[in-house]
Order: C-alpha cells, then sequence, then structure tokens
C-alpha cells in the first residue's frame, strides 16, 4: 500500500473545501475526504495484518524514501510499523467524529474545516514520517492551525489561551530543533530514524539530548510541570478543537517522546528514568486532586486529560516492555475517551449554554443518548473493566509493576492510589449532571442527539470498546514495536 | 570583447535601462501611467536576462570577478527590484518624479552588483557609496513630509560615518599589508594586532550597513520617514546586498582571522537577535515593527554565516531569497492599506479578515514565514541557517537562539491576532487592489509557499559554490 495516500486525500480534501461554494459543500468534502482517510486506515490495518500472518518480519512496512535535499542528505523517508497504525487509526476516528461534530458551525464555516483537515494533515504525516526533519515539520504544520481554531472559533478567554498554547508548543519544539540540529552533526549528515538507530551515540551526549527530545515532545503531551497550556487550551478551544488537542495533539508528544527520545536516546532515557517516573507521577496526583475541584465540565475533562496523561509518561518512565505497550495504549484508550468526553459536553453545551456542573442536572430524562454515553465515557475514565481504560492502566501498573525495587514500586501504588479520586470526580459530575430532577425548567424541551452526532459517537464507542472487550487485536498491533524499543534499552 | 560583455551583463543592463530612462526624462517626458508599465516591463526582461549566459572571470585588472553564485545574487537583487516596481505602483503613480525614483534605486542597484562583484577594497568602497547615496535621497521622497527629511538625512549621516570608519579600517589594511586586493589579502596569514583592528573597523562598517546591534540606531527612525517603497528596498535589497558581500570578505579575505570574527559574529548575532526581538515587541506602528523584526532577522544571517563552511553560504543566500519573497508582501500589503485608508498603526488591522480575506492571508503568510513557522518557505531558510551556524557553536547557544524564535512568534502573532481575532466596530473598509500590486503579492505568496517545497532549490545553490 501506498503510504503517500494517507498525505494526499486530506491534502485533496483541504483544497476542495477552498474551492466550495457553500457551507454545506464544505461541510460534506470535510466528511467524504475524512471518511475516505479512515477507510485507507483500516484498510492499513488489515494489509498490515496480512503481511504480518504471511511472516513478513521487517521493522517498517510499506518503506518510501525520496530525496528533498541531496547537499543536506535529507530525506522524506515514510514507513509503519504497528505503532505507527494504531496511532493513524486513532488520528481516522478522532477527526471523522470532530467533523461529524463540527456540523453546527456557521461562522467561516471554509476556513474552520480548512483549518481541521491541515491539523489533521499534520499528524497523519508525523505518524509515518521516519526522518527527524520530516517529523519535526509535520509536527510544527499544526501550530497555525491550531491558534487559528482556538482565536477565533473559542470561547471563555480565548486570546490569551491561544497564545499561551502556541508559545508554550513553539517551546518545546525549539527544545526539538536544537535536539534534531545536534543529532544532524552527531549522525553524519543525516537525520534519518533508521540510520540514527544503528549508530552509537556516546553518553554524554545522550545525556544532553536526551532531555531536549523529551521535555520537547513532552510539552505537547502534557509533560508536568509544561502542561498549564492544556487546561486554558481545552476550555477555549471549539469542541472539535478540543477533541483534536486531546484526540491527536497530545498523542504527537507521546509518540515522539517515545519513538526519538527513549528509541534513539536509550541511556539517556535510564539515566532521566527516575526523574520522569517522579514528575509523572506528582502528576496523575495533582491532576486528579486539582480535578476534584473544578466546576467547569471542559476544566474537569482537561485536568483530568493531565492525569491521565500522566499514566502514559510513567509508563514511558519505567523502561519495560509491558509498560511501553501500556504507555501506548492508555494514550489510543485516553484519546478516543477524551476526544467523545469532550464531544459529549460539547453537545450538552450547545443545549443548555453551560457546562457549570452545578447549574446542570436531571439531563437523563431528556437527552437519553447523550447521558449514556457521558456515562460510558465517564466510566472508562476511571477504568471500569470492559472499557478501553481498564486495559491501558491495567497493562500500565502491571508493566511499572515488573521493576521490583521499592522507589518504582511506591511510584506505581501513588498513581495506582489516584483511581478513587478520579472515581470520586467523575461519579459526582456525571452523576449530577444526568441524575436527579431537572435543574431548570427551560431544560425540558431540549432534543436528544441528531444523527451526526450519533453516527460521531457511536465511532468513538466502537473504538473504546472494541480495546475493552478484545484487546489481543491492539497488543498484537503493538509489541513487535516495543520489543524493538525495549532491545535498545537493555542493549541486545 | 564578447565574454567581457558577458561578464558584466547585469552591470550592463542596468546601466542600459538607467540611460533609457534619462532619455526618456530629458526627452519629452511620459505621463507615469505609460512610463511605470514600461519600467515595470524592462525589470521583467532584466529579471528573465539574469538567468540566461552566465559567465565566470575576472575583469579591469582583477577588480571586478564574477562566480555563477555572485550571478545568482544578482539575480535575486533583480528580482527583489522588480517585485517592488509592482507592488508599491499605487504609490509610483501619484509620485512626481517617478523617472528620478527610478534612476535612483537602479544606480544604488548597479552600486549593489558592483560591490558584489569587487574584489578589490578601492572597488568595495566606491560601490558601497553608489549603493547608500541614491537610497538617501529616494528616502527623501515624501517631499511635502518633514519625517521624510529627516530620515534622508539620518539615513546620510549616518551612512557617512560608517563609511568613514570603512576607510579608516582601508588604510590600516593596506598601511599593514601593503595590499588592497581581495585574493592577496586572503594570503596574508600574519597577524597583528594592528591588523585585527584594521578589520574590526571594517566589520563595524558592515555592521552599520546591516543595523546589526549596537549600530542599529538610525534604522527604525528611517525606515518609518522613508515611504514604504524606499523602506522595503533598504531592509530587504540592501541587507541582502551586503549580507552577501560580508560572506565573501569574512570567508575569503579575512580567513586568516577566522577566531576572531567567529567570536565577533556570533556575539553580535546574539545581542541582535535579543535586542531586536525585545524591540519589535513593543512597536504600534507597522513600519517600525517590521524595521526591528528586520533587525532581528539580520542577527539569524549572523548565525548562519559563523557556520564558515559552504553551506553558510548557501544557507544564507536561500534564507535571503526567502526573505526577499516574505519581507516585500509584508511590506506591500502595509503599503497597499497605508495608500488607500492611510492607516499604519497595528490596532487599525483589527477585524481586517472580515473586510479583506486576500490581504490578511498574503500578510499572514508572510509574517509566518518570517517567524519560521511551517509550512512556509521562512522555516525552511531558518533551519537551514541554524544547521550552519549549529556546526560550531554550542548547544546552549544554540537554545537561546531557538527561544527566541518563539519570542518573535509572539510578536508576529499580535498582528496575526489582531487580523483574523480581535473584534472591531469599523474595520478597514473592503480594499479594490490594483492588477500589478496583485500580480505581485501573487508571486511572493507563490514563494513563500513554494520554495521550501521544493528541495532542490536549496541543491541548486549548494551546487554554485
Amino acid at each position: 500500500m501506498n503510504l503517500l495516500l494517507l498525505l494526499i486525500v486530506p491534502l485533496i480534501t483541504a483544497l476542495t473545501i477552498l474551492l466550495c461554494r457553500n457551507s454545506l459543500q464544505v461541510k460534506w468534502t470535510a466528511f467524504a475526504g475524512s471518511v475516505v482517510q479512515l477507510v485507507l486506515a483500516l484498510v492499513l490495518l488489515f494489509v498490515y495484518r496480512a503481511e504480518v500472518v504471511a511472516g513478513n518480519a521487517a521493522q517498517l512496512f510499506f518503506e518510501q524514501d525520496i530525496t528533498l535535499i541531496e547537499s543536506l542528505n535529507m530525506h522524506f523517508h515514510i514507513g509503519v510499523d504497528g505503532i505507527s497504525i494504531s496511532m493513524l487509526l486513532l488520528t481516522a476516528m478522532v477527526v471523522v467524529a470532530g467533523v461529524l461534530f463540527s456540523w453546527n458551525t456557521n461562522k467561516m464555516t471554509k476556513e474552520f474545516y480548512f483549518l481541521l483537515i491541515l491539523l489533521a494533515l499534520g499528524a497523519y504525516g508525523f505518524f509515518i514520517s521516519f526522518n527527524l526533519l520530516v517529523l519535526f515539520f509535520f509536527l510544527e504544520i499544526s501550530i497555525i492551525p491550531k491558534y487559528l481554531l482556538i482565536g477565533i472559533w473559542g470561547s471563555g478567554n480565548k486570546e490569551y489561551s491561544a497564545n499561551k498554547l502556541v508559545l508554550m508548543l513553539m517551546m518545546g519544539s525549539a527544545l526539538i530543533m536544537v535536539g534534531i540540529l545536534g543529532m544532524y552533526y552527531i549522525g553524519g549528515h543525516d537525520v534519518d530514524l533508521m540510520h540514527l538507530s544503528n549508530i552509537s551515540i556516546p553518553a554524554h551526549l545522550q545525556k544532553i539530548l536526551f532531555p531536549l527530545f523529551f521535555i520537547g515532545f513532552g510539552v505537547f503531551t502534557a509533560f508536568f510541570p509544561f502542561h498549564t497550556w492544556v487546561p486554558d487550551g481545552h476550555s477555549s478551544a471549539p469542541t472539535a478543537g478540543s477533541m483534536f488537542l486531546a484526540g491527536i495533539s497530545m498523542k504527537l508528544g507521546g509518540y515522539g517522546c517515545l519513538r526519538v527520545a527513549i528509541f534513539l536516546l536509550p541511556e539517556g532515557a535510564k539515566e532521566y528514568g527516575q526523574v520522569i517516573v517522579i514528575l509523572s507521577s506528582i502528576a496523575i496526583l495533582y491532576g486528579a486532586f486539582v480535578t476534584m475541584m473544578q466546576k467547569d465540565l471542559k476544566y474537569l475533562n482537561a485536568y483530568s486529560s493531565v492525569s491521565h496523561v500522566g499514566f502514559s509518561l510513567l509508563a514511558l518512565g519505567m523502561l519495560t516492555q509491558t509498560a511501553i505497550t501500556g504507555a501506548l495504549m492508555q494514550m489510543i484508550s485516553h484519546g478516543l475517551m477524551t476526544a467523545l468526553f469532550f464531544a459529549v459536553i460539547g453537545m450538552i453545551y450547545d443545549r443548555t449554554h453551560t457546562r457549570m456542573v452545578n447549574e446542570l442536572g436531571g439531563l437523563m430524562k431528556v437527552m437519553p443518548f447523550i447521558t449514556t454515553v457521558l456515562f460510558i465515557v465517564g466510566l472508562c475514565s476511571l477504568g471500569l473493566p470492559g472499557l478501553s481504560g481498564f486495559v491501558a492502566e491495567m497493562t500500565v501498573f502491571v508493566g511499572s509493576w515488573q521493576n521490583d525495587d521499592v522507589f518504582h514500586r511506591v511510584a506505581t501504588i501513588a498513581a495506582a492510589m489516584s483511581i478513587v479520586v478520579t472515581a470520586v470526580y467523575i461519579l459526582r459530575a456525571v452523576g449530577q449532571v444526568a441524575m436527579g430532577p431537572l435543574k431548570n425548567e427551560a431544560y425540558a424541551h431540549l432534543t436528544d442527539a441528531k444523527w451526526n452526532e450519533k453516527l460521531a459517537a457511536i465511532i468513538l464507542l466502537a473504538g473504546i470498546l472494541s480495546i475493552g472487550l478484545v484487546p489481543g487485536w491492539l497488543n498484537d498491533l503493538l509489541t513487535p514495536g516495543a520489543e524493538i524499543i525495549m532491545n535498545r534499552i537493555t542493549g541486545k | 570583447m564578447n565574454e567581457f560583455f558577458l561578464l558584466m551583463k547585469s552591470e550592463l543592463m542596468v546601466t542600459a535601462i538607467i540611460f533609457l530612462l534619462l532619455f526618456i526624462k530629458v526627452g519629452k517626458g511620459m505621463q507615469n501611467e505609460r512610463l511605470l508599465p514600461l519600467i515595470q516591463l524592462l525589470l521583467l526582461l532584466n529579471v528573465i536576462f539574469g538567468f540566461f549566459f552566465n559567465q565566470e572571470g575576472n575583469a579591469f585588472g582583477d577588480m571586478f570577478h564574477s562566480t555563477p553564485m555572485i550571478v545568482f545574487e544578482k539575480n535575486i537583487l533583480n528580482v527583489g527590484v522588480y517585485l517592488i516596481s509592482m507592488l508599491f505602483s499605487d504609490w509610483f503613480k501619484k509620485t512626481a518624479h517617478l523617472a528620478e525614483y527610478f534612476l535612483l534605486m537602479l544606480s544604488a542597484l548597479l552600486g549593489m552588483f558592483f560591490m558584489l562583484s569587487s574584489a578589490n577594497m578601492l572597488m568595495f568602497y566606491l560601490a558601497l557609496e553608489l549603493a547608500s547615496i541614491p537610497v538617501a535621497a529616494m528616502a527623501n521622497f515624501n517631499l511635502t513630509q518633514k519625517q521624510s527629511s529627516e530620515a534622508a538625512m539620518k539615513m546620510i549621516l549616518s551612512a557617512a560615518f560608517s563609511s568613514g570608519i570603512l576607510l579608516f579600517g582601508i588604510s590600516l589594511i593596506y598601511g599593514v599589508t601593503g595590499t588592497i586586493n581581495f585574493e592577496e589579502l586572503s594570503n596574508y596569514t600574519t597577524l597583528s594586532p594592528l591588523y585585527t583592528m584594521a578589520f574590526i573597523f571594517l566589520f563595524s562598517a558592515f555592521a552599520f550597513k546591516l543595523s546589526v546591534v549596537p549600530f542599529h540606531f538610525w534604522t527604525a527612525d528611517v525606515y518609518e520617514g522613508a515611504p514604504i517603497a524606499t523602506t522595503s528596498f533598504l531592509s530587504v535589497i540592501s541587507k541582502a546586498a551586503v549580507a552577501f558581500i560580508l560572506i565573501t570578505v569574512l570567508y575569503k579575505v579575512f580567513q586568516p582571522l577566522q577566531n576572531i570574527w567567529y567570536v565577533l559574529v556570533l556575539l553580535l548575532a546574539f545581542i541582535t537577535i535579543v535586542i531586536g526581538n525585545l524591540f519589535a515587541m513593543r512597536q504600534q506602528n507597522m513600519k517600525r515593527f517590521l524595521a526591528y523584526s528586520s533587525i532581528a532577522q539580520v542577527g539569524f544571517i549572523l548565525v548562519g554565516i559563523s557556520g564558515s563552511n559552504t553551506t553558510g553560504i548557501s544557507s544564507v543566500v536561500y534564507f535571503l531569497l526567502v526573505y526577499v519573497f516574505s519581507n516585500l508582501a509584508a511590506f506591500g500589503v502595509v503599503s497597499v492599506i497605508s495608500e488607500q485608508v492611510n492607516k499604519e498603526s497595528i490596532s487599525d488591522y483589527k477585524g481586517l479578515y472580515q473586510t479583506n480575506p486576500l490581504l490578511t492571508w498574503v500578510l499572514a503568510l508572510s509574517l509566518f514565514s518570517l517567524a519560521g513557522v511551517p509550512p512556509t518557505a521562512g522555516f525552511f531558510g531558518k533551519f537551514f541557517l541554524l544547521t550552519a551556524g549549529g556546526a560550531k557553536a554550542s548547544y546552549a547557544f544554540m537554545i537561546v537562539v531557538v527561544l527566541n524564535m518563539v519570542i518573535s512568534l509572539y510578536y508576529y502573532l499580535k498582528v496575526v491576532r489582531a487580523m483574523f481575532i480581535d473584534q472591531n466596530e469599523t474595520p478597514i473598509a473592503a480594499i479594490q487592489i490594483s492588477a500589478p500590486v496583485k500580480l505581485a503579492l501573487i508571486i511572493c505568496s507563490a514563494g513563500i509557499l513554494l520554495i521550501g517545497l521544493f528541495g532542490w532549490i536549496f541543491d541548486f545553490i549548494q551546487s554554485l559554490n
């Protein structure tokens, strides 16, 4: 399968959107483009599995290498492994859902969908590129769309949030850029990921480069203490914007931490592993406790994101194969579940025009579909068995427990304690919103979800359930990649 | 004989246009409406002709020399001047002395061409004077405005001052080495304090022309007071020319002093980026804003120059190629708005997207390109500069430089935010853009979007070395 299709389809979609005459055409074009992309991602998954079953044990599949700049040795090197495919699937699902949930947008529709698709394009390119410059290029492409999406279509203190988000993410990019420059000279004028993984980078340089990459990508994925853009950014963004930020953008960072920082610099990872564990444990607990205090549903979900993403970073710091698989599962599970959570919040806000927990109540009576979805994501968030959150968190804890020293055990236990706190805030908020008598007379006339919202919710729910009920396929997908990374760490 | 003509074809072309304009002026004269398209056509031919019949070699007793790289640099300047003639059509049509303005501009361009081709300090000095004195007259072209005269006065005084320093440096060099020929100077390897001092004098003259901090004080006032066409000529064309020749001088002539100038360039790059950024943040007037931001850009060019390898040359040339398109597009939009509604403050731009989406997108693209955000070409330009600079600089220095890119993004975003996000009851009304301006803006936007995506452009520049 030609991976360039994954870039060409969104590009054509974006350009077609610019040519559309009215907002209905724009919406259908965006929808069609994102569905094609989802189909492509699914086809990729099946083709990949067929290859694996046929006994193809290559590290990368469907590789392509196009020379961009000969004199600087820059190549457009793309390929996929199981990890990338799972990320691509996640992205494609969130994009379809995001497009559907924004169906009611009527302010500058053309620009809105153009930027959404551009943001998605950056993510697709990021997950398939195996050259640091190309990877970085795609990472940065999303900066402009994020700024404008929050700034123009956002709510609340949107100028401040957009500025804060973009500048913090740019700061992360700046560190990554310096890291890439360092790699360029260490790797003999070549920043190909596969090439760099084959040369031995001196330990003292790894200790300099690792923090640059890990913090750089960490800013994107709310690595404590660089998480402060998350609550503001998420709560000010429009619904689709929050979904993309939580479901896609934060995953770029986590994937980068693993694929670039840990994979290329295993010595550095061992050196700083404990720091990562400490900071992520703080993030998990701190995030959970701060969430308890939130009154605004969007802030609640944003802070719980900090806590949930902390699990995947904690697992990365644990440096065992199970933990790394768990980290990736947590990223995917969190992507689906948070995107859906934001979507539900968006639906509720569209109808009631408030996001305050204490102003809502009894919505189960008027919008059963929406509140049911809210229940499911809530339970997924607190790790109910049968849903993706449980599978991911369990894998993370099992992987973490494999480190049998006191330090790692304490960190694992501390992180696990946060689940209790999560249960408190999730049950309280969901119960308040859904149960009890109707808080407001006006709510009695509200309508339930429309076709587009139902369809989008079902797509995301399908993802959550398929991971929760039959986690084997995801595990099979992630394990080979995690094993290769683990071999780098143990030095095999 | 034929070879000689081809060797100097860029200079001869520009000279021919200058004479043609002179004849038209002293003869019957022409209406601006007819003269301007003629000039634009001639400059377009000049650009096209620049890419053919390239010759390599020396002339005038080794005072003048030309290489493919130098020809390419001249072509970049040609493209810039052509774009200027298109972008500021509105203003040109109104001005009373159109022919004179282009006479001056082309004379300055001729000076720059000779400067790029000079292989001798004497030639270099003459060319530099030719390239700077007409610009002072150009700065005075808003004849009724006091500010414009003030700009011209500041310009000429600072130019004269830096020329004095330059001459002093050259005389010291001659005193120490007994030669002013570039080739012979590059073989002079005996280091002495006097020679170092001579170099520093010479270098500070360059710093004046490039408005490197702490030699930048003239820049903002001149940029603000001068007509926008002049400002853009100064901040794009002049700067590019001086940066090109600075590379030759540092890399070839003062190769033996490399250890000294490396530290100097790095230090000045640091100060320039930081101060440029800090001042740009506070500006409210678009012209001043672009002036200070262009000071910061020069700092990045210095980072690239400090790399002192072939990548250093190519990356600077590449960056300036991109810079011509990005910065001229920004000045073009500012000029269109300022000509039609006479508004130049950033706060006037609030809500511009509602009324003028096309202009807004062009300005936003050019600002993102200046800030170095993908997918614009400016990203690749900055990245290559840093790649060149990273060959020798420490991690700490690179981090500081790159973090300054974030700071610069902050103030570029201020303008973007005003245009796209901020609400305004009375935004600037919809503006009718004339055809040549529109064409030039489209060329600039295409350059900003496409140059970065075609990797072979960098390869081509690299192959010229």
